[in-house]
């Protein structure tokens, strides 16, 4: 919980991780592509207050007692959603799998939700797979990262007919929240990598399930508005926006928060520190004082209120995994407030 | 000093090696519509006294988009050996995943399914014809933007023509951009069109196109920031050119 001026916010870090991507778990011939990927996902934390900065080795893999403190202790989060990368190509034991997550998960209970992750190249066995770790670990949500080397492929989509099994099992096991990367990817190498398109699809075919785009679809932000505006079960992931815009391009994540209000609304965006790229303390602390600039050039845009922050902080993540709200941390008349959609004259 | 003495070479060579840079002034990164030059990512470039022009390029990420890093290092390619005077153009990306598919490719000029194969459908057309439509849209923000806070009526805008919008460096962007689509550039010509379509927004749907307009114009600018962070964090030394950067 975290307190300020009197109000009290309910924190729920609707992504992080627990990964190991140390040279001793490199997959021997694979170096360069663990070192390139651990690299750029440092360079990606360059973009947050330079006090906050780590060292490359720190980086590559922290322990247990680091990541509930800066989470916890110092963070100022309730509940913190694990959202898994396998990246088994590249890391030996994967770089962040629903077991490591789980483990920890299972030492500190109420901490932490446990998503799991699922890859329809898998197939049959990976059908398996997926129900017995949500038995298992419990999930109710999965993160999928539709551009995993596989082998010689590079990557899938969610229009695949075999990501529709998947999909179909998710909703008989309980697998309510699809966390989507639409993110920095690869593949498909002619088209736009970043397409969001293959969500949209998905979340028509799939109306119970709620489809959750991390990194708001950055840098297709335009495309996932877009279609956030038809699609009711797709929500917006605010990792990378809040970690990498924040700070280090105030103006630009006053704009890109202003679209997102006015295109997918207050009820529908959730935060998320993405750490260990970037710790929850300064996001959280930073954004409860932020608010939309005054000036022409954002006078189209919304300014937030205390109740707005309360939803994206946690409020909203917390209905969609069923989280009981702590008293006297949640809204005194909860109201929905619908997107506007489309600009006023 | 006679022609053919070492002075003349040198003041040649260095004449060859302004050209090539301004050559690769006219190259962008197709998603963010900025030139290399503007953005950092030419990280060195060299002209030697036979005319042979050497430029590397770095990108801010290893992992950036390969079809994008291609067009990248294609286009270059394409400007430096335009370039008079310049015998042999070698491009080379540096630090990234597919560097060597790509400087190969690019060197024995294979298109991108000869470089990439199976992994490649198609070539990038398309996808150099999807980011011109956004930066039409990106474009359609800066100049409208600017003409309603100057007092033009937004419902007006249906009606104007691109000579209507004041002569600035943003509009003849806009006007380049839309050509190189296929879409109509001339004075006489619609202020605000569908960059998809081609056709003239009409006053019913300018509200909602100059939302889009400007959401994608929040999105271009974003994304830039980034990418900018990002290749400062790699490349601390990046002579990146922040005056730049989108103001308002």
């Amino acid at each position: 919980m975290y307190e300020k001026d009197g109000e009290k916010y309910f924190v729920v870090d609707g992504h992080t991780h627990f990964w190991d991507a140390s040279p001793a778990n490199w997959v021997p011939g694979q170096e360069q592509y663990a070192k390139g990927w651990i690299e750029c996902f440092h360079a990606y934390q360059s973009l947050g207050p330079a006090d906050t900065h780590w060292p490359i080795e720190k980086f590559q893999k922290y322990d247990e007692e680091t990541m509930m403190y800066d989470l916890f202790d110092a963070g100022h989060v309730d509940v913190a959603i694990f959202q898994p990368t396998s990246l088994r190509q590249w890391y030996k034991e994967g770089f962040n799998t629903t077991e490591a997550n789980g483990a920890l998960a299972e030492k500190y209970p109420g901490r932490f939700i446990v998503n799991t992750n699922w890859d329809p190249r898998d197939g049959d066995p990976g059908l398996k797979g997926l129900e017995e770790r949500v038995q298992r670990w419990g999930c109710k949500g999965a993160k999928l990262y539709t551009a995993e080397w596989h082998g010689d492929s590079r990557g899938w989509s969610l229009r695949d007919p075999e990501a529709s099994r998947y999909l179909e099992k998710c909703q008989e096991l309980g697998v309510k929240n699809i966390h989507v990367h639409k993110g920095p990817t690869i593949w498909p190498l002619d088209k736009d990598a970043f397409d969001v398109r293959d969500v949209d699809y998905a979340a028509t075919n799939f109306p119970e399930l709620n489809f959750i785009v991390e990194h708001v679809g950055l840098p297709r932000i335009e495309d996932f508005c877009f279609m956030a505006t038809q699609e009711p079960n797709v929500y917006a992931g605010l990792s990378v926006v809040i970690g990498g815009l924040m700070h280090a391009r105030p103006r630009f994540f006053a704009k890109v928060m202003g679209e997102l209000l006015f295109w997918v609304g207050e009820d529908k965006m959730l935060f998320g520190a993405d750490y260990a790229i970037w710790e929850p303390k300064w996001q959280v602390e930073g954004f409860v004082d932020w608010q939309m600039p005054d000036g022409e050039e954002f006078s189209d845009y919304q300014k937030l209120t205390v109740e707005t922050k309360k939803k994206i902080l946690g409020l909203n993540a917390a209905r969609l995994y069923g989280l009981e709200v702590p008293e006297g941390l949640d809204l005194k008349a909860p109201e929905t407030v619908e997107a506007v959609g489309v600009p006023s004259p | 000093m006679a022609p053919g003495s070492a002075g003349a070479r040198t003041d040649q060579t260095a004449a060859i090696t302004a050209a090539v840079w301004s050559a690769l002034g006219t190259v962008r990164d197709p998603e963010l519509d900025r030139p290399l030059t503007d953005l950092g990512f030419v990280a060195s470039s060299t002209v030697d006294p036979g005319g042979e022009a050497v430029v590397e390029l770095c990108l801010p990420t290893y992992f950036c988009a390969p079809n994008f890093a291609f067009l990248m290092v294609a286009d270059s390619y394409d400007a430096v050996s335009a370039v008079p005077g310049v015998s042999r153009a070698v491009v080379r990306l540096k630090d990234h995943f597919a560097a060597d598919v790509i400087n190969k490719g690019v060197a024995a000029r294979a298109g991108f399914v000869g470089s990439f194969g199976e992994e490649a459908a198609d070539e990038l057309d398309g996808l150099r014809a999807d980011f011109l439509r956004k930066a039409v849209l990106a474009g359609t923000d800066r100049v409208c933007r600017s003409m309603v806070s100057g007092g033009v009526a937004r419902e007006r805008l249906a009606d104007l023509t691109l000579a209507d919008a004041p002569p600035t460096p943003d509009r003849e962007r806009l006007r380049e951009r839309r050509r190189e689509l296929g879409l109509s550039g001339g004075d006489a010509d619609p202020l605000v069109l569908d960059p998809g379509t081609g056709e003239a927004v009409t006053a019913d749907e300018l509200h909602r196109h100059l939302g889009l307009a400007r959401l994608t114009r929040v999105s271009q600018d974003a994304n830039s920031g980034v990418c900018r962070g990002m290749l400062r964090a790699r490349y601390p030394e990046a002579t990146d050119n922040p005056d730049t950067e989108e103001t308002p």
